[in-house]
Order: structure tokens, then sequence, then C-alpha cells
């Protein structure tokens, strides 16, 4: 009886002895392909330039990952797919002009990643641990300190290799300085420019603007439950909602007419469908219960709407979804989940 | 088709019970010595009332209960006594064990059939119990009779006979269920007549349709039983979720069973519960299934209590050549064995050989992602990635904001966590550094 135990060593550890197949790097791989349909529309859309800014942001994210656990002796994490999301995030999120070399402005995605991948994620202790989305915070920091070359936007041209293309403003920028009849009118009409914000001809970043192809890789996330319905839905449907509130403007006087905005364009423009399903759902940066990642939504979208109507910059889903990070953690006590038993003896 | 009953939460382990699903209960080997632990129930362990060097009969009392909250403990073969002494369990602790050397001539006690057990008042049948040493034989092994002593104030209403075996690969009750329906409900009518209850559920996991099947069929004459299937998810079998799923009634945190009016009782020990009453058998054996990638020939056994596990591997044809690890138990809350001379008690529903390939090593973890699986699927509704942070940094006392106590360490979250946090580890860390 004794020589069964001879042969082997046994190996102890604790319960439960089976686990799930799904990994982290699985989830973050799975994601960066969830983007895949988006970032080709943006480089049908801006070419050749946009490509050379994504690759650029990624390699940039994933070195300063390498180097930086490299330094501090930590573990390498640049297989996780983390640090090549963030990248690759940061990169759909700039204008495709800052590929330029004169002015020079090549400069600007680097630093970008470095701030994303180093300052905001790994100094913060690395995945897991961070507070604001390492994207988002790379792209605030370059639209502070290099407000010009960060908004200048090119139009859309299908010609690949077309390295120098007219500048132009973006849908909400318009819709900003000159009023929705001026849009229109630069668009040709009503339908025409429904139909173009939704296919992503349009200026803008280089991943936000196919709403089409974005849809095509949030119905897959949401369909492998990779994400959920509730920050998505309750952001987008707060933006529909005040943009009809709040968003119409009486068109003689200017002033704001309640209940007159037109939801659609608000929903189709800026970066919000790519905010709304590919950033504001990063695990470690939204709520983990989901009643609070509702709130959590809401509280995007009605900021993103506070900044577009309100504030100085034509678009704010960006500002919205890191102001509202902060508040993640604090949601997400005040709204833990429901213990089994409890509500029902409160109720009796 | 009507919905399944069931609760909030839960995952859908791979169910593995195919390996040892068909294999009969077979009688297994009485080895030549049982190590039998004083202490084989939650609560207080046994006295020994046996001395070295005495010969004791299959059946006999070899320790006597050491509180309110204990169980007797009988002999399991006919034998001498040669050693009282402290063995290892199989949760790796020492506990003080009796061992019996065997002389194979399986001479019982008393065993004496009493056809008319049903005629016995709720005291008399309360007294066989308790003379039995039974206890909950799914895993947690509580003894039985206090379940069946609710104070006054808690009068009870429903039994339950958890037929779930939700824990993946185990094969023990549903086996049970194929082999000896009738007895099972006759072992329920017992419980519902000793606590006077004339409502009693037995819940089935709907996997098993030829066990719900086979004990509808023994209950058909029996309007007060209802026979349940239940959805298929892990941990349907938990107490408090069987509870739910078939009457609809949620225990509050903390609280018992008995506070909702039921009683769970699993299948093995209605069966125990059955024998205990009509022929005066103590717990003296149990099935085991004996199951996983890594074992040569799956079984489910009829083990003596005390046998060691080493000599049931043994009988099972050993190991396939890459055996990483053995569980007593099933594979979500099992316990990892560190040797094979631990012995079977009351509460081993199975002996679980994983292959080295399988192995999850515990070393390989990453930090919480916060994805919110855990949370989406915890049965408690707890927030496991938060107990597991809070604990992880050694914030053990704001884990009890976090209902740390609400944990009965099912492993649900463990199992769906994509950075393979230990998280039931650190749980029960935490737990064992603060008070409730
Ligand atoms: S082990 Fe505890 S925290 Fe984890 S799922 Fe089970 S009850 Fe919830
Ligand atoms: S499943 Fe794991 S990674 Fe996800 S929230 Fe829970 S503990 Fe964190």
């Amino acid at each position: 009886m004794a020589d069964v135990k001879k042969e082997h060593e046994l190996i102890v550890t604790v319960s439960p002895h089976v686990r799930d197949e799904e990994t982290t790097s699985r989830i973050m791989w799975t994601v960066n392909l969830s983007l895949l349909p988006a970032l080709f529309m943006g480089f049908y859309f801006f070419g050749l330039k946009a490509l050379f800014i994504t690759a650029l942001c990624i390699i940039s994210s994933v070195l300063s990952e390498y180097f930086f656990q490299k330094a501090v002796k930590k573990k390498l994490t640049i297989n996780d797919g983390s640090a090549f999301l963030t990248g690759l995030l940061l990169g759909m999120n700039l204008p495709s002009s800052l590929w330029s070399f004169n002015p020079f402005t090549i400069h600007v995605p680097i630093i970008g990643s470095v701030i994303a991948v180093v300052i905001t994620k790994q100094f913060f202790g690395g995945l897991g641990y961070n507070i604001f989305n390492p994207a988002l915070i790379g792209r605030a920091f370059l639209l502070i300190s290099f407000p010009k070359a960060m908004t200048i936007w090119t139009e859309p041209s299908a010609a690949f290799f077309a390295l120098d293309a007219k500048t132009t403003a973006t849908p909400l920028g318009i819709l900003k300085e000159d009023g929705l009849a001026k849009l229109i009118e630069v668009f040709g009409d009503k339908l025409n420019l429904y139909a173009e914000l939704f296919n992503g001809h349009r200026a803008g970043s280089i991943g936000e603007t196919s709403v089409l192809a974005l849809l095509i890789g949030a119905g897959f996330l949401l369909y492998k439950r990779y994400i959920t319905w509730h920050i998505p839905f309750s952001f987008l449907g707060t933006v529909a909602m005040l943009a009809w509130i709040f968003g119409g403007k009486n068109p003689e006087t200017g002033k704001m007419l309640l209940f007159a905005g037109d939801p659609l364009i608000h929903l189709l423009s800026g970066g919000l469908m790519l905010g709304a399903f590919f950033m504001a759902t990063d695990y470690v940066t939204c709520p983990t219960v989901r009643k609070g990642q509702i709130v959590f939504g809401i509280g995007c979208g009605a900021l993103t709407m506070l900044i577009r109507i309100k504030g100085g910059y034509p678009e704010g889903v960006m500002f919205a979804i890191l102001l509202m990070n902060c508040f993640a953690p604090l949601i997400d006590r005040a709204m833990k989940s429901d213990v089994f038993g409890a509500v029902k003896e409160k109720k009796k | 088709m009507m919905a399944l009953a069931t609760f909030k939460g839960g995952i859908h382990p791979p169910d593995k019970k195919d390996i040892a699903k068909n294999r009969a209960i077979k009688e297994a080997k009485s080895p030549q010595r049982v190590v039998i632990p004083l202490s084989q129930h939650l609560g207080a362990p046994c006295k020994p009332i046996v001395s070295i060097g005495q010969e004791i009969k299959k059946g006999a009392v070899i320790g006597e209960p050491g509180g309110f909250v204990s169980a007797p403990v009988h002999s399991s073969v006919s034998g001498k006594v040669i050693a009282i002494a402290e063995f290892p369990n199989a949760m790796g602790r020492m506990v003080n064990s009796i061992v019996i050397e065997n002389d194979w001539k399986e001479e019982w006690t008393s065993l004496k059939d009493n056809p008319d057990y049903i005629k016995l008042s709720a005291d008399e049948l309360k007294e066989k119990v308790k003379a039995a040493g039974i206890v909950g034989m799914g895993g947690a092994a509580f003894p039985t009779l206090v379940k069946l002593s609710p104070p006054k104030e808690k009068p009870i209403d429903t039994v339950i006979i958890n037929g779930a075996e939700c824990e993946p690969y185990l094969t023990a009750d549903y086996r049970l269920m194929m082999e000896r329906p009738a007895e099972i409900v006759e072992g329920l009518k017992i419980l519902m007549r000793i606590l006077g209850v004339n409502k009693g559920f037995i819940g089935i996991e709907n996997n098993k349709p030829d066990a719900i099947e086979k004990m509808k069929d023994a209950a058909k004459n029996e309007p007060d039983i209802e026979v349940c299937g239940l959805e298929v998810k892990y941990p349907q079998g938990a107490e408090k979720m069987l509870i739910s799923a078939l009457t609809g009634r949620e225990v509050p945190p903390r609280a018992l069973p008995m506070d909702v009016r039921v009683v769970v009782q699993n299948v093995g020990t209605a069966l125990a519960v059955y024998e205990a009453a009509r022929y005066g058998k103590p717990l003296i054996e149990r099935v085991v299934t004996v199951t996983g990638e890594g074992i040569k020939n799956p079984a489910n056994l009829m083990v003596k209590i005390g046998t060691l596990i080493s000599d049931i591997v043994e009988e099972c044809g050993g190991f396939k050549d890459s055996a990483g690890k053995v569980v007593s138990g099933g594979p979500m809350m099992g316990f990892a064995l560190s040797t094979l001379d631990v012995p079977v008690t009351k509460g081993t529903s199975g002996i679980l050989v994983i292959p080295e390939k399988g192995v999850v090593h515990a070393e390989e973890y990453g930090p919480c992602i916060r994805c919110g699986r855990c949370i989406d699927i915890c049965p408690m509704g707890l927030m496991p990635s938060m107990l597991s942070i809070l604990s992880e940094k050694g914030h053990y006392e704001d884990a009890k904001e976090y209902n740390l106590f609400d944990c009965f360490e099912c492993g649900s979250c463990a199992f769906v966590c994509p950075s393979k946090r230990p998280i039931v580890q650190l749980v029960r860390l935490a737990k064992s550094l603060v008070k409730p």
C-alpha cells in the first residue's frame, strides 16, 4: 500500500481543483481583436498615416511596459495583451494628422503612450490597480499639452497612400461652432449625414469614426460576454435622452430649445461609440457591481452631454469617462451586491 | 416545459460524471486495519471507550459523543484495538483515532430487523438515529441528531432530501438513487415522522433524469413527497441554494435552514437513517466515488469507515502514470491530500484523482482585473473580488464589511476568475484571523 505513495509526489493546492479556461490574456487579446474592424475602417479612411500612428502607439506602449518592468524588476507581463490594448486604443483615439514631419509631431504619440502605460498604469501598481483608463489619460495629457496638433483633423479620403489630406473640422466641431443647419449643408442632406456618420466617412480620430465597424466589434464582445450591456446602454441611453432634451437650438435666436435636439447625430458622432463600448467598459476602471455600472454609464452620458453642450470642447466622452473613473471605487462601495437572504429579510 | 427550480448565480463546470456514473455500487474489500477518527463530524470530538488490546465486534461503539453537537463512532470491522493515537485526517489535521486490526470474522454486535419501524414513536426513532452516529454525508458531516432537534420556537414544516450532487465527478448519491430508491424514500418518511412534518421534497439535478424517474417511481404512493428536477448548476446542492430553489425561502445571512422551517438531509444520510431505524445499524460504511482521469478503474464503492485511501486506490487499480493530485471530496470543495494514508470518514463522498497536467498551480495567479465575473456568479451575492483583495493586502477586518463570514467557500468565484486568484484560500486566511 505504501508503494503507491512513493512513486507519486502528490500536489497539494486549495480548492477548487478545477478552473474555467478563461484567462486574463485571452480576454485582452479578444478585446484587441474586436477593435480590428474599426481599425481597418480607420486605415481605409485615413490611409497609411493612420496605420503608422497606431503602430507607433502600440510599439511604444509595449516597449514602455517592457522597460519599466525590467527596470523595477517586476514580472514581465507584455504578453497579456493589456499594454498592446492600451497602445491600440490610444492610437485609435488620435488624429492621423499627427504623422507629420513639418511641423514635427511624431513624438506626440510616443509621449502619450509612455504617460498611459508608465504613469497611469505601472506607477499605480500595474494592471488591476490603476484608477484611470490608461489610454484616455494618455490622450487627455496630449490634448492639454499639444492642443493644436491634437485638433488638426483631416478629411477622410479613400486614397490610401495620400499623405497630405485636406484639413477640416469634425462634425461635432461644426455643430458646436456653426449649428445644425451648417452641418447638414456640409453633408448634403440629413439622411446622407446619418449615413456618412454611420459608415465613418467623416473627420475624427482614427478609430472612432465608423459606427458600423465599432458595432460589429461591440456585438462580438457582448455576444461573448466579455462586456455586458449595463455600461454602454446606460451611457448611450443617457446621451440620447439629454441630446433630445437639451440639444436643440432655436435657429433664429440661437438659444437652447427644449425637447428639440437630434439624438441620432450625438449618438453617431465623436468618440461616443468607441468610448461607450470599449473604454468605459474597461474592467479595471469601471465599477464591478452591475447596478453600479448603470450609475456609472448614466454619469458618463450626463457628463458627456454637459461638455458637448455647455463645455469648451466639442467632444466630452474622454473627460466624462475619466471623471467617472474616479467615482468607480466609490460606486462599488456604495452599491455592494445584494447578499443572499438579506433583502428578503429586510422586507419582512 | 416547466422552468426548473434554481437559484441566482452559480456556474457550469464540466460535470465529468460519465467517468463513474455507470459503475454499480460494489462492496470494497475489507481492509486489514481501519483507522477510525474520533472526530469525523462538526462539533465536539468523541471520547474513546475502548482500550488497546480489547476485542470488539463490528458495529460496537468505540467513541462516545463529547457533547450535544457530536455523534458516536462505531467499529466498522470486528477485531482487536491496536492503537489509540493521533493520525492525520484528509484535511491534514492530526486527530485522535482508534486503529482496529481486522479479524475478518465480520461479527456484528446486534442487528435486528424490525419491519414495523414506522410504528415507533418519533422519540424512539430519534433515539435510533442518535445511537447510529449519523451525520450529514454530503461532506460537511453535521450531526443529524442536532438537525432533528430544533428548539421549540423554531417549528419545522419541510424536509428536503438533497440529491442534487452538484459537485462534478461525484456519482455516489446518483448510484444510491438508482439502486436503492425505495429505502431513500423510507428514510425521508422517517425523518418527516421524527420532525412531525408532512411535506417532503427530493431535489435532483436535471442531468440525472433516470434517477429522477427512479425516485418518482419509488415515491409515487406518497402524496406528501415531491420529487423535483433542478437546473444543473453548481452549487445547486448547497443547503441555502437548494432551499431557495425548492421552497422559494431564502435563509438569511448567518441563519440556519431551521430558521426558514426547513431541514435538509443528503441522500446517503436518508439511507443511513432508514437502516438505523429498521435494523439498528450504525453508520460504519458509506458509498465513495473513486473517479477522475488519473485512476485506472473508477468505481462507486461501499467502503468501511476507517479504510485508508491508499487501500482504495490500490483496489481501483492504482493511478494511471500521470496522477498529480488526489482530492478527498469533489473538485470544487474537496481537500487535496498530501498523503494517501488517511482514512475514509463519514463525510468522504469521493476520491478524485487529477492527472498532473490538469492541476492548476497555486503560484500562477495574477492581480484582480475587476472583471466582475465572480460577483455575477457568487451564489451568496458577495463580492469575492474585494474579499480577495482585502485579504491579500492584510486588511482582514475590512473584509468583514464585505460579508466575509457569509462565504461558504463553494469555490465558484475561483473557478471563473480569469486571473486564477486563490480566492477561497484568501477568504479562509481572513476568516482565521478575525472574529465574526
Ligand atoms: S467561495 Fe464564497 S465568495 Fe466565492 S462564490 Fe462561493 S460563496 Fe461566493
Ligand atoms: S473574477 Fe477574478 S479578476 Fe474578475 S473581479 Fe473576480 S477576482 Fe477579480
